[in-house]
Parts: structure tokens; C-alpha cells; sequence
């Protein structure tokens, strides 16, 4: 791993510039590093991050074969780090043009690194320092546990993607939108609304109490404010303490690991206190690349536009836009079949800057019908740079898929669902046009995004942990199940329960009888108990 | 086909019942040919890829992230023993051979075998339905809906588990020489070591060669190494030095420099192993049965590969109706099924190399045959008189039976074979492992090899 030469750092400063002018923003200072092939290996397990702790899961072939990968989609891997400074790593002997091309690309992704709010937990601190005393802590550990750190980390990562990224998301805004102190809070929350059944007058009356005494806003004013509310309500504080010992958890109720972390017997043990760590490392590891892989296509589809963008209007490589449309186009094509995040993020971007551009997020342009009319429609308003600026920083996939993918957007680019069968006869995998509604379409990208189970918990009767799992139409992938749990009972200290949802192949038999082509899905609720190292299957 | 029909009209004549007849019309109802796909046009046909395979340093950047995989095969000994503590832990062992990859064509020693692990977790099952019909993708091109854009031909790992031949795994591989799993095969999964039996069967013997080198005394003077030492000596005397002529009125000889070769003990290999493959490539082989015996036979021949220290022939043996001898594993591995079925066809043509090429004498014979347990024949006169020929020279026969149905230890070679009490005349000679093709895992496949071999 080598910083890269001076020569090509000069590129990289001159790309920086162009880039500031077209509205990119990012921090000034960032390392390039050349590195070769033995380096990738070393780092691609790491996720690219240096300085990660070592496990040794690491160092065998993690197969990801074709199919395989979709069964458990793993952290996409950028060549670019979310760090302080931002780190990227390039192969050795581009031509000059190339790394212009790159350049650009890398420093679009770190604008959205750094300007997009699904980052915004990653912003206050540099990554790989953290990461660095991590994998200090966790060397220091298993000198003295040995292997015993490896089945903790083993059994925090196979619960890994059970992290409340968006709950803990969901607080930081609320508290930012409000700012009044917890208390105040709870008084107009929770109390006065669910716990006093208060009407809307009282409400409001309360509302204007509170704004009059506030208008100095000061702590001494609150004090007065809550002095009166104690005074009618005595049990108020009382109150107050048992809500916010159930908040603790509430927060969490969509983060398994966060609330093992707290509740579980064996790891507040205090010979285990060691043990919290390393399940909080594992944590804090998968919370930070969670961001990364809900933005996957926004954040290629962006980088796209903006390479594509600046490259062209570079002055210092005119005379090679020939090569560089090739090596674009092999990135950025549509494929025939398949869901490519460049190709599709780069004409969405571009989609929703025209549509904008045009005036056409807007209610006008949507209550038209005709055709003709719609094709004619602009507003010239020509807001379309502004606007995706303002999408790069508040939208995930999920949300830039769903506001813009529409019928023209569809039918601009010749987009289809693509299904496929086997055909028996033939011998053959048929892939077929499915369907060429946007609706549909829509609904397909959703099923290939990133989504991890939906699994609320509670402690049960004996130190049980009881898992419920909210069926969204997909069973979970049962081989996964037994060692999944079989970790979770490590870490928990108790018998753990999960409720899932399963496809009733007996039933299905049943009801379909002779006709083996009608076979209709049937489901049940099933229940999995983990105890003592040895799974047990029930129905409902 | 004309021996197909030679074949029929035979056993028409010998009686077949309206069972046997139907599994026959079922056999040559199949259409199929016996074409090993090429190497390079086996993977995906369409680029079928989501949001997440694509990746900067692969797709923009064009970085091989595949290569010098062959380096980390060095730590495998330690996370296999790793594996091992595990189980003494009391948890379930994590590192699989399962995902075997088409071996390289041309080369019959080298197989390619990924170690995996999978980090295990709450995923949602995006698998196919028993149509085929996986979760929709993307696509984009002309086309009306409901029309058909594009196919590609089945694999053999379609719709289920690890495959014979899987494609695109390739990339991903390691690759690993026989020996190597043959070596992990013994150690971890427990497989026996070959036991020696007397003299003749014995995988070593000694010849005594002037090879041992000794200071001081011995039989004859290693001139070359007795002068390499005498300058080394010097040097560090300081009485010859790199920049000025050597003097060598001033050079001393210590008794210690004088190099002796002694006569001493050398291991030399004596016996050599043959084994013959011998895989059913009938129409009835479809899917499960063919990756079970491949699979099989591939972990066999690492084991007897590190067994006899890689003093090991391999002989691969097709057949249908009518058997084939093929070049390589390769093409053993991939040859796509077809035809029908005659066990004996195959028996008689390693009868025939072996008495043609006069291979009893110099080698232990092994014969591995792999079916799923139909056979044309149903009464097997014909297989059993050939069998009865091959237990008379090999050390061991081992027949694997991957039944397609359910009951799977009713199938006809079983039944005749039990009948014919061969199994129980040459227990150590012939063995038979049957099992449900569709239920063999890895697991069951090398519980199976150790039933064969031991």
C-alpha cells in the first residue's frame, strides 16, 4: 500500500477543484493509496477498512457465490472509506484520463459521505481511529480469553443486521426538532395526552401557560413551569422516572443486539463485563456500514452523474472521450437483465433533475392526464441542480425509489420486471418480460433492496428471550436458523424462543391434490425453541 | 443405438417385467446427449446480477479481486484445527468442503474445492419456488410482456444445493491440489489410513543408497561439499578474503571440514493404486444422483491421492448402455446424461483394460462405481459374472448406490447384488453404500466414502 505520486495527486487536487465549483462539498483533505491485488485480499474481507479487528472468518474464502449473495447480502465494500480523512485506493498504471474519470467518481461519493443524513452518525468521528482501538482491544482480549473472544464475535455478527439503525436514526431528529427538556416532553406527550386523557382545550390552555412563561427562556422559567404541574399532580415525577426507565428500551425495541447488550444475564455478569465490549464493537461496526448499504444505487447512481458530468467539461483530457465513453459504458449500461445501481441511480438522478427542471414535481404537472400534455409540460423553472442536491442529503434507496420511478421513468429506459421459469421441455431457465407497469417495477426494486427481518423481543418467564418475527411475506432462510439462535443463547445467558411464519408443505401437498401445477402457498406460524445448544421445531 | 436395441431385444427374450419395461421406455423417453459443456461457455448465460454483486473495485475500477486466492490455502491447516476445537467446545463446526467446482479440464490431479463458512443469520429466503420461479429482477430491452427474452440451459445444480459442474463459483475458488483435501479429508472428517497387509500391499519399502552426509568420518569423500566447507572455514578464519588471491599455502584443513557420504536407510515408494471411476451416465441419473456420486468420487480419489503420497492412476469410466472410457476428470465430472442403462457394459470394459494392459500386476486396483441403482438388467447376470472377475485382482470395489427413489435400498443393482451374496463372500473386497440421492449431504457423502474404504 503506497500513497500515490505526486504527479497524480496534483490530478486529484486539480479534480478537487472543479468538483467545489459544480456544488460538490467535501473536506479538503483525503489520502490516495495505489494498492495490489495481495492488498485487496488483505482488505476486502476487512470491508476495506484497515485497521479493522481481526476475526478469523476473515481469512477463509467467504463464499459468495452467484445466488449465494442473495441469501445474505453482505456490507458493500466501496474502494473509498467513510473516514477522517477519506481514504480511497486505486490499481497502479492508469492512464492520466482514467484517473481523472475515477477521481471524480471517488470524490462524488465522498459529497455523499458527507452530506447525505442517513450519514449523519458517522460524521463526528474518524472511523478508522475508532476501528484502530477496537482491534487493539479485542488483540488485548484474546491474549488473555483466547478463543472464547472469537465465539463472542462469532455470535454478535450472526446478529448483526438486527441493529435499530433507523430507530436510533428516528431519536437523534426528534430531539433536534424539539427542544424542550425531557420532562416539558413527557408532560405534553405522554402524560397529558395518553395518561390524563386531557381534552383539547385543557391542551391548548396548558400550550399557552407554557409559551407565556417561556417567553424568557430560561431553566428558571421550566422549573416554575414544572413546580406548577407537581403541585396538580403529585404523581407526576413519580411518573415520570418509571416512563423514562421504559424508554431505555423503547428505543430499542428494533435493536436485538442493543438490548442483549443491556438485559441479558450472562454479559452483566461482572466476569463478562470483557464480553460487552466485543458485542458492542461488533455493534458499532455494523451501524456504521448500514448507511452504505441503503444508499448503494443512490450513492453509485450519483457518483455516475457527477463523473460523467465533470469529466466531460475537464479542459486538461479533452481527446479522450472516446475511451472514456467505452469504460462508461460498460459501467453505466442498462442490462438486458439484471439490476445495475450505476445504470439505474445515473438515469434516476438525471430523471428526477430533468423532471425538476421542468417544474414537473408538481401537483400541476401530475393532474394531467393527456399525454400530449404531459410530453409538452414545462415550467422552465430549471431548479433540477438544486433539487438533487437536496435529494442526495435527505433520501435513502428506499425513498428515491419510491418518490420517483415512475410510468415515464419506466418507460423511458424500456425497464421491465423479469421473471423467470424453468421450461421442462427445453431443458431450460426462461427469462421472461413480467411486467412493464411501473407499479410493478417499483415493487421489484423494493424486494432486491436490502432488508433485514422485522424482529421485535421481549424477556419471558425464566430468563427466556422470546423472538417474534413479522412475517412480510418471506420466510426466513431456515438452515440459518439453529446456529443463529444457538449464538443468541451464548450471549443471552437463557432458552430462546422465535416465532416465524413458514410455508406448510404437508397443507400445500394436500390442497393441491393431483394438480401439481396449482400449487397455492400456504402458511403457518411456527416456533423454534433453543435451549441448551439443541433447537426444537413446534406449530402454532 | 443399435446395441441399445441388441440390448432389448436380449432381455426381452429373457423375460422383463411390465416395471422394468416402463423404467426402459423412460430411459430412452429422455432427451439428452452425452456433451460435456465447454469450460469457458459453462457459466451464467445472462448477466444476472443485483444492486450488490456490483462493486467499485470489480465493475469501475476492472481490479482482479480473485487473484493469488492459492496464497490463504496455507492457513487452512490452522482453521481446520480450529474447526476441530469447536467440537470440543461443544459447538457445531463451521468450515465446509462442500462447494466443489468443475474440476480444470486436461489436468486430472487438480480439483478445485472451496473451503467456505458461512456467517449464519435471521435472513429472508429469497429462493425459488419448485417452478423455478425465483424473486422477479430487473431488466431493460424491447419486448412485450410474457415474451421470452432469453434462456439458458439447466445446470445440474438447478433448484437445489452444491452442484456438479457449478458454473460461475469458479472465480471464487480455491484451488487446491487433490492432495491437499485428500489430506483433510483423513484428518479432519476422520477417513481410515490405508492399513498395511503384509508385503505385498505395503505403500513403502527401503533401499539403502550412499545419500546421508557425515563429518568427520563415512565411506567416500564428498569432494564438492568437503571444499565448500573448507572455504567457509577459511573465511571465518579471515585467512581467504573476497577481494585478494587466495593463497592457499595459507589454507587450513580441519578434520571437521573433511564430508563423508554414509550409506543409509531410503523410503521408496513400491506400490502405486489404479483406480477406476466408473460413473452411470443413464437418462435416469438426472440432477441429484449424478452430484452425489461426482462428488463422491472427486473426495475418493483426493484420499487415495494422499493416501499413496501421490502415486496415483486414474481411470475414468462412463456409461450408459454402452460404456466409455474418457480422457479426464473433466469431462468425467461434466458429461451431461443420457441413454440408457447396462451396469454390465461397464464392468466388462475394466475387466478388459486391465487384462489388456496387463495392470493387475503392477498396481492395487481400486474400482469405484457410482448408479442409481437401475439397471436394465434387472437379474444382473451379466454385471455379476464381470464383478466376480473384478474382485479376483483389486483390493477394493466400492459400488455407491444414489437412489432416485425414496426406498432406496430396493432398487435392482441392490437386489441383485444382495442376492448373489457377493458382499458377504468378499467383505473386504467389494462394499456397497446406498443412500437417498436427494437427502445426501456432504456429510452422508463422506460417511459414505468411509463405509466404502475402511
Amino acid at each position: 500500500m503506497k500513497l500515490i505520486d505526486q504527479h497524480t495527486k496534483r490530478i486529484m487536487e486539480g479534480c478537487k477543484e472543479r468538483a467545489a465549483a459544480a456544488g460538490l462539498k467535501f473536506d479538503k483533505e483525503t489520502l490516495e493509496y495505489t494498492v495490489s491485488n495481495t492488498d485487496m485480499i488483505e482488505l476486502s474481507p476487512k470491508n476495506m477498512i484497515p485497521t479493522l479487528y481481526d476475526y478469523w472468518v476473515q481469512d477463509i474464502q467467504v463464499l459468495r457465490g452467484k445466488g449465494e449473495y442473495e441469501y445474505y447480502p453482505n456490507n458493500p465494500y466501496e474502494t473509498v472509506i467513510n473516514t477522517r480523512p477519506v481514504i480511497s485506493f486505486y490499481n497502479n498504471n492508469n492512464p492520466d484520463w482514467l484517473n481523472v474519470m475515477i477521481f471524480y467518481h471517488v470524490l462524488a461519493h465522498i459529497d455523499f459521505f458527507q452530506n447525505n443524513k442517513f450519514f449523519q452518525h458517522t460524521w463526528d468521528y474518524d472511523f478508522k481511529e475508532k476501528a484502530l482501538t477496537d482491534k487493539r482491544i479485542i488483540a488485548r482480549l484474546r491474549a488473555q480469553k483466547k478463543r472464547q473472544v472469537d465465539y463472542v464475535i462469532e455470535f454478535a455478527r450472526s446478529i448483526d443486521n438486527l441493529v435499530g439503525f433507523h430507530s436510533s436514526y428516528q431519536d437523534e431528529e426528534e430531539n433536534k426538532q424539539f427542544s424542550f427538556t425531557e420532562k416539558v416532553e413527557f408532560y405534553f406527550g405522554r402524560f397529558m395526552q395518553e395518561i390524563k386523557n386531557a381534552g383539547m382545550n385543557e391542551f391548548l390552555e396548558e400550550v399557552e401557560r407554557y409559551n407565556k412563561d417561556s417567553e424568557l427562556p430560561d431553566q428558571e422559567h421550566e422549573e416554575r413551569f414544572l413546580a406548577s404541574i407537581r403541585l396538580r399532580h403529585p404523581e407526576f415525577d413519580n411518573l415520570f422516572e418509571k416512563e423514562q426507565k421504559k424508554k431505555k428500551i423503547r428505543p430499542e425495541e428494533q435493536d436485538l443486539m442493543q438490548f442483549v447488550l443491556q438485559e441479558s444475564g450472562i454479559l452483566n455478569q461482572e466476569e463478562n463485563k470483557w464480553m460487552k465490549s466485543v458485542v458492542e464493537i461488533v455493534r458499532e461496526t455494523s451501524l456504521y456500514f448500514a448507511p452504505m448499504i441503503r444508499t448503494k444505487t443512490m450513492n453509485e447512481g450519483w457518483a455516475s452523474f457527477w463523473h460523467e458530468n465533470l469529466f466531460l467539461n475537464d479542459d486538461r483530457i479533452k481527446g479522450h472521450e472516446v475511451a472514456f465513453a467505452k469504460i462508461n459504458a460498460g459501467v453505466t449500461a442498462l442490462s438486458k437483465v439484471g439490476l445495475n445501481p450505476y445504470a439505474i441511480g445515473w438515469r434516476l438522478f438525471m430523471y428526477v433533475e430533468e423532471m425538476a427542471n421542468k417544474g414537473r414535481l408538481s401537483y400541476d404537472f401530475r393532474r394531467i392526464n393527456a399525454l400530449n400534455e404531459r410530453k409538452a409540460f414545462d415550467s422552465k423553472q430549471m431548479k433540477g441542480r438544486d433539487f438533487i442536491f437536496h435529494v442526495r442529503e435527505n433520501y435513502c434507496d428506499f425513498t428515491f425509489f419510491n418518490t420517483f420511478v415512475d410510468q415515464d421513468f419506466v418507460d423511458k429506459h424500456k425497464l421491465m420486471v423479469v421473471g423467470q421459469r424453468i421450461n421442462r421441455q427445453r431443458n431450460t431457465r426462461e427469462y421472461y418480460v413480467k411486467s412493464r407497469k411501473a407499479r410493478d417495477y417499483k415493487e421489484m426494486l423494493f424486494d432486491n433492496l436490502y432488508h433485514p427481518p422485522y424482529i421485535t423481543f421481549q424477556r419471558k418467564y425464566e430468563n427466556s428471550l422470546y423472538l417474534n418475527h413479522h412475517f412480510e411475506g418471506q420466510e426466513l432462510y431456515r438452515e440459518y436458523i439453529p446456529n443463529t439462535l444457538m449464538g443468541l443463547e451464548y450471549l443471552w445467558g437463557g432458552t430462546v424462543f422465535l416465532e416465524t411464519t413458514e410455508l406448510d408443505q404437508e397443507a400445500m401437498r394436500k390442497a393441491a391434490g393431483r394438480d401439481e401445477n396449482n400449487v397455492q402457498p400456504i402458511f403457518h406460524r411456527v416456533l423454534y425453541t433453543m435451549k441448551n445448544r439443541k433447537i426444537t421445531k413446534e406449530n402454532f | 443405438m443399435s446395441k441399445t436395441k441388441e440390448l432389448i431385444d436380449y432381455l426381452r427374450r429373457q423375460g422383463l417385467s411390465k416395471e422394468q419395461m416402463k423404467l426402459i421406455n423412460e430411459e430412452l423417453a429422455h432427451n439428452g446427449s452425452h456433451e460435456a459443456p465447454d469450460e469457458f461457455s459453462q457459466g451464467i448465460y445472462l448477466e444476472n446480477r443485483t444492486f450488490y454483486d456490483f462493486l467499485d473495485s470489480r465493475d469501475f475500477l476492472r481490479m482482479n479481486m480473485n487473484a493469488g486466492q492459492q496464497a490463504r490455502l496455507h492457513a487452512l491447516d490452522k482453521l481446520l484445527e480450529r474447526d476441530k476445537q469447536r467440537d470440543k467446545d461443544g459447538f457445531p463446526r463451521k468450515v465446509k468442503l462442500g462447494k466443489l467446482v468443475k474440476p480444470i479440464k486436461g489436468g486430472n490431479d487438480k480439483t478445485i474445492i472451496i473451503p467456505t463458512i458461512t456467517e449464519e443469520k435471521l435472513y429472508h429466503w429469497k429462493g425459488e419456488n419448485s417452478q423455478g420461479q425465483g424473486q422477479g429482477t430487473g431488466g431493460s430491452g424491447d419486448g412485450e410482456e410474457g415474451e421470452v427474452i432469453g434462456e439458458e440451459p439447466l445446470r445440474p445444480d438447478d433448484g437445489a444445493g452444491q452442484g456438479a459442474g457449478q458454473g460461475k463459483g469458479g472465480q471464487h475458488g480455491m484451488g487446491a491440489d487433490a492432495y491437499d483435501i485428500g489430506r483433510i479429508l483423513t484428518e479432519q472428517f476422520e477417513l481410515p489410513n490405508i492399513k498395511e497387509k503384509g508385503k505385498k500391499t505395503s505403500l513403502t519399502r527401503f533401499t539403502y543408497d550412499m545419500t546421508d552426509k557425515n563429518r568427520g568420518q563415512g565411506q567416500i569423500l564428498d569432494k564438492k561439499a568437503t571444499l565448500k566447507r573448507v572455504i567457509k572455514t577459511n573465511l571465518a578464519l579471515g585467512t581467504i578474503s573476497g577481494d585478494k588471491p587466495v593463497d592457499s599455502s595459507k589454507i587450513l584443513i580441519t578434520p571437521g571440514d573433511r564430508i563423508y557420504r554414509t550409506l543409509s536407510r531410503e523410503k521408496d515408494y513400491e506400490s502405486q493404486a489404479l483406480v477406476f471411476f466408473v460413473r452411470d451416465y443413464s437418462g435416469s441419473m438426472t440432477g441429484k444422483p449424478t452430484e452425489v456420486v461426482a462428488t463422491q468420487h472427486i473426495y475418493i480419489n483426493s484420499w487415495l491421492v494422499y493416501q499413496y503420497q501421490r502415486q496415483v492412476k486414474t481411470r475414468f469410466i462412463l456409461h450408459d448402455t454402452d460404456a466409455e472410457e474418457v480422457p479426464d476428470f473433466y469431462t468425467y465430472f461434466n458429461k451431461q446424461v443420457a441413454g440408457g442403462t447396462d451396469v454390465a457394459s461397464a464392468f466388462a470394459l475394466v475387466n478388459k483394460i486391465v487384462e489388456e494392459e496387463n495392470l493387475a500386476k503392477d498396481y492395487n486396483i481400486y474400482v469405484f462405481h457410482g448408479t442409481d441403482g437401475d439397471d436394465w438388467d434387472a437379474r444382473g447376470n451379466k454385471a455379476l459374472s464381470e464383478l466376480e472377475k473384478m474382485i479376483s485382482y483389486s483390493s477394493r470395489i466400492g459400488i455407491t448406490i444414489a437412489a432416485g427413489i425414496s426406498d432406496y435400498s430396493n432398487t435392482f443393482v441392490e437386489q441383485y447384488l444382495r442376492k448373489s451374496k457377493l458382499l458377504e463372500s468378499y467383505p473386504d473386497k467389494l462394499r456397497l453404500d446406498s443412500m437417498k440421492a436427494a437427502d445426501a449431504g456432504e456429510e452422508r457423502i463422506i460417511q459414505g466414502i468411509k463405509l466404502l474404504i475402511e
